[in-house]
């Protein structure tokens, strides 16, 4: 029961897409369920990731339970969660506070705090990517050369500075250049990883339906 | 500027300094920071989940539309939670069954058909198609490059030969794009940082 009923479930879900995909979606009943299907997804996806928040609150009220190292931030992770998601889910017909409306405190917090600080801790990798480019751009043999003429020649592409220094060169060598490196080679080498990785996939999906694949199960 | 965009600055611009301080070093106001951003992060889902999902994809079909049957997934959903109780963990495996089995069957047929074949197709294409020498040469450039790149990931053989001469012009393309790739990541992050040195020069220093 433990493990059998869940490889009949993935067969079963897996075997309705498979088959729903040679049927019309709004005609027949097979091209319906897989719509449901689809749906009661989402909805699962959803207690998953709630789930997810449950875990994080979970393991920081221990931590500030017993008091573990760095406990008195974690009274602030705490905070901001409660303070976030519980005026949220309230109806706003109680108070124009409540919701996710403009004007609410999840609208209010979300722009003056979450939104800012995810943009100031993307723009710290600025300066991470930056001490990172100086050991990958090193000429040490022929591919990073590759790598360090590609990635400049992109950088000062996208700059008017560098566009003008690059129009100075004679001809259409610019346009060219940018041709074959972003619509040949770069073109090229993201339809190699897309074939190779969905061809991956395909196959890893096909061993779960048939219940070879359960390594997401866990132990027990 | 009103008392409360004042506010509103200063704390944006608090917040901006305190994440920044991490590149002197680790220090307290950016721990402070950090854990903040953490459970703001967290609230957002919470709040994004249940008005998206359970509210709009399940208690009001439920409820207003007559879909009863939706009870199913939710009790699914539930299942999840059993995770936390060492006895009953495991009906956690039955939601999780579901999504695994479902999204392999949308995988399965998509995958193939909606990735490989495009891709080939746009691939293989004439080289008398119009557009002259150069589109000819650009298509060949594509050809070569999409085959080496694929032989470079194929590791049931060891790369000696052919194979190695193929796989070195596939590590020479992947470098291409990863430059290319690589350049255009520091152009977003730096767009960023141009962004919040804006922010706090503009908005916060000029409301001095």
């Amino acid at each position: 029961m433990k493990t059998t009923a869940p490889v009949v479930i993935a067969f079963l879900g897996g075997f309705i897409m498979v088959v729903s995909f040679f049927f019309n979606e709004e005609t027949t009943f097979v091209g319906g369920l897989s719509q449901e299907l689809l749906n009661w997804m989402i909805i699962i996806g959803g207690f998953t990731l709630l789930l997810g928040v449950v875990s994080i609150t979970r393991v920081n009220w221990a931590a500030v339970s017993n008091k573990k190292e760095g406990w008195i931030y974690k009274i602030f992770t705490l905070l901001s969660i409660l303070v976030m998601s519980i005026p949220s889910v309230l109806p706003n017909s109680w108070s124009p506070l409540l919701g996710r409306d403009v004007g609410s405190i999840y609208d209010w917090l979300f722009n003056y705090l979450q939104a800012p600080m995810m943009a100031t801790m993307f723009a710290t990798l600025a300066f991470y990517i930056a001490s990172a480019a100086y050991r990958a751009f090193r000429a040490r043999n022929a591919e990073a050369t590759l790598l360090l003429i590609t990635a400049t020649l992109v950088m000062l592409w996208r700059v008017p500075m560098g566009e003008s220094f690059l129009n100075l060169f004679p001809g259409d060598i610019p346009y060219f250049l940018n041709t074959y490196i972003m619509n040949g080679a770069n073109l090229a080498v993201q339809r190699g990883i897309i074939i190779g990785a969905a061809l991956g996939a395909a196959s890893m999906s096909l061993r779960i339906i048939l219940g070879i694949e359960r390594t997401y199960m866990g132990r027990g | 500027m009103s008392g409360i965009e004042i506010f509103q600055t200063w704390l944006v611009a608090f917040f901006t300094l305190a994440l920044f301080s991490f590149l002197y070093k680790d220090n307290p106001v950016y721990k402070l920071a950090e854990h903040i951003f953490a459970g703001l992060t967290t609230g957002y889902q919470v709040g994004l989940i249940w008005d998206t999902v359970v509210l709009q994809k399940l208690w009001d079909p439920m409820i207003y539309d007559g879909k009863w049957w939706l009870f199913v997934p939710g009790i699914l959903g539930i299942m999840m939670f059993s995770r936390f109780t060492s006895k009953y963990s495991w009906l956690s495996r039955i939601p999780l069954a579901f999504v695994m089995g479902t999204t392999g069957g949308i995988f399965l047929t998509t995958q193939l058909h909606g990735l490989v074949l495009p891709a080939m197709k746009s691939t293989m294409l004439p080289l008398g198609g119009g557009g002259g020498f150069a589109a000819a040469l650009l298509a060949v450039v594509v050809v070569v490059g999409v085959i080496s790149t694929l032989i470079y990931f194929y590791f049931s053989k060891e790369h000696t030969g052919a194979l190695g001469v193929t796989a070195k012009i596939g590590i020479w393309f992947i470098m291409i794009s990863f430059g290319a790739h690589f350049g255009y990541t520091v152009m977003g992050r730096v767009s960023l940082l141009i962004g919040r040195m804006q922010f706090l020069i503009n908005d916060w220093i000029g409301s001095f």
